[in-house]
């Protein structure tokens, strides 16, 4: 193996002079090196922004886009099923008034909150558990995976065998639906943790505890928190299968009800009401992520 | 090999003139580390190699040659596979408080401020908000990025982020500074900037720093000692100090006959492990 010969005799030369007693100026003018920024402002606005502001107006115009279509298609007619959308926000209106909505939500929403709260807190803490035990990988991902891919709807009916006619089996129906979403995204989310993040929480001493609660629990909130926001949207699915399925009463009633008479507009303003209320529930839980683990995604 | 090696590394030798002003004891011996991943890769093969206190020494080799993995033994984040590290005469079983990491790819919190990502050492060792944060800012200033404390990662250039990653680490206050190409996810000019900026610095802070980088010039130019590796699984093959003063005003030093030479004798000793 060849050498490299020893550099000029040391101890000669300015190197020997400890570098500590070289007085230094800081660093200078990074800043002005750099540029206060890597993005235009509007850019970044955008990409902070991410649903919100900047992307409303398209929001808007896809909105009106599909209303318009739908008030021509009703009008046209495609066929007597389906009303016009200006009949239906009037049905949803009256509706509203005689207190219909009121009623059935009162008795929709328990089971659909219960279900979702158990899915959001049992159904993350197996996620997480599951990402950070491969006991509990091994134990659990097959069954997710099976849940996730089977057609839970042909089970919904057979929950009255275990729960009767009763909210239980709402709950039951919401919970099958939404856990498999729930729980894979979260184990996924944490299994997906920047490896080099866990090395700097490690190189810096931190334990194991603050290597879950620092680093992969908001490295992995993005994650959860899409499958929870799925996981909401199959528990509205789950409540409202059950009660078209199992027990005709709340929301699902309704829809089933005013199908049986033939009031096709009250039919609609039924289901656009779950739209909009799974919409305010959706956006609010954006809201929550951002507020609790992504305060860089909610930057002006 | 292994006395070769030792000629053309005096400073190893007790009492010789080019201990300089490092201690004559080096603060780090790596002593026969072996390296063998799981998947059957053989990484390290038997490395011995000595780190001058007070020194900036750079492990140079080619992209894959093994300088993360021996950078990582060091820090106690991968138990090598034979083999021991000493640091200040303390076998080294894990991460501790004297070795502080500068990563490749910055590992900056994305969901924390530049100055909780600074303070973040701190804040694992449970030291209290106002006074973690009253060290951070001190080092945000001293790297140049005041003024940025409140800003995230992502609005940061990417040498900006390194140097939030650089304050970071010398937050900690640990006697070694651990850099795994810190400047290479950085654009040519910047890069520049941020290796001049790091010998001004050094100048003021202490440290004994363990840089590693695949540039020959970045090399020569940061170094007072450079450590050959050798393709994988990586042998120390040369070792060679510069004898370049840094504290000459950072352009002169591309221009000083030392680097140029230095260069030149590195290269054309790689060169033959190219074929
Ligand atoms: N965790 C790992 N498991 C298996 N092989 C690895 C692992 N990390 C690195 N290696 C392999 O070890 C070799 C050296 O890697 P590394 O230390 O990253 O090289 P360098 O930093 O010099 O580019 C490479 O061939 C790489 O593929
Ligand atoms: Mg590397």
């Amino acid at each position: 193996m060849r050498q490299i010969a020893p550099s000029p005799p040391p101890g000669t030369d300015a190197a020997v002079l400890p570098r500590a007693a070289l007085a230094a100026p800081g660093i200078a003018t990074p800043a002005a090196a750099e540029g206060a920024s890597p993005l235009p402002a509007p850019a970044q606005a955008r990409r902070a922004g991410g649903l919100g502001d900047a992307a409303w107006p398209w929001q808007l115009a896809s909105f009106v886009l599909v209303l318009a279509a739908w008030e021509i298609a009703g009008h046209w007619p495609v066929s007597l099923a389906f009303p016009p959308a200006s009949r239906v926000v009037a049905a949803a209106a009256e509706m509203a008034l005689a207190g219909d909505f009121g009623r059935a939500y009162a008795v929709t929403l328990p089971p659909l909150v219960a279900g979702i709260g158990i899915v959001g807190i049992t159904g993350v803490a197996l996620g997480i558990a599951m990402g950070l035990s491969r006991a509990f990988e091994w134990f659990a991902l097959p069954l997710m995976v099976v849940l996730q891919t089977a057609p839970i709807a042909a089970i919904i009916p057979l929950l009255t065998y275990f729960y009767g006619v009763s909210a239980t089996s709402k709950i039951a129906a919401v919970i099958l639906l939404a856990a498999p979403i729930v729980v894979l995204n979260s184990y996924r989310g944490i299994r997906n943790t920047n490896a080099s993040l866990v090395d700097m929480c490690r190189s810096f001493l931190g334990t194991r505890r603050q290597q879950v609660t620092k680093i992969m629990l908001p490295h992995a909130s993005g994650m959860i928190f899409a499958g929870l926001r799925l996981g909401v949207s199959a528990g509205f699915i789950g409540v409202v299968l059950a009660e078209l399925l199992i027990s005709p009463t709340g929301i699902g009633d309704l829809i089933s009800y005013n199908r049986s008479i033939a009031r096709y507009d009250k039919m609609f303003a039924a289901i656009v009401s779950i739209l909009a209320l799974a919409t305010v529930t959706l956006s609010l839980l954006q809201r929550l992520e951002n507020r609790l683990f992504r305060p860089d995604h909610a930057v002006p | 090999m292994d006395a070769s090696t030792r000629d053309a590394c005096p400073a190893r030798d007790a009492g010789h003139p080019a201990g300089g002003v490092a201690d004559a004891t080096p603060i780090v011996r790596v002593d026969g580390v072996t390296m063998r991943y799981a998947n059957g890769v053989s990484a390290l093969d038997g490395i011995d190699l000595d780190i001058p206190r007070g020194r900036l020494t750079t492990l140079l080799g080619p992209s894959g040659c093994g300088k993360t993995t021996l950078l990582k033994i060091i820090a106690g984040l991968i138990p090598p596979t034979a083999g021991t590290v000493a640091v200040n005469d303390r076998i080294v079983t894990g991460p501790g408080p004297d070795r502080a990491l500068v990563f490749q790819d910055f590992a900056l919190l994305p969901w924390a401020t530049v100055l909780r990502n600074v303070a973040f050492g701190l804040e694992l060792r449970g030291v209290p908000r106002a006074e973690r944060e009253a060290i951070a800012a001190k080092y945000i200033r001293d790297v140049g990025l005041a003024g940025f404390e409140h800003q995230y990662p992502n609005q940061l250039s990417g040498g900006m982020r390194q140097r939030a990653g650089l304050a970071r680490a010398l937050a900690v206050d640990a006697d070694i500074l651990m850099m795994d190409e810190p400047f290479s996810a950085v654009d040519e000019q910047m890069r520049r900037k941020l290796q001049e900026d790091l010998l001004s610095l050094l100048q003021v802070e202490k440290k004994t720093v363990i840089f590693v980088t695949h540039s020959i010039e970045e090399a020569v130019y940061l170094s007072d000692r450079i450590v050959l590796l050798s393709r994988r699984p990586s042998r120390v093959s040369a070792i060679r100090d510069t004898g370049i003063a840094h504290d000459q005003p950072p352009d002169q030093i591309r221009r000083d006959r030392r680097y140029l030479d230095t260069v030149d004798e590195i290269w054309d000793t790689l060169k033959q492990y190219l074929q």
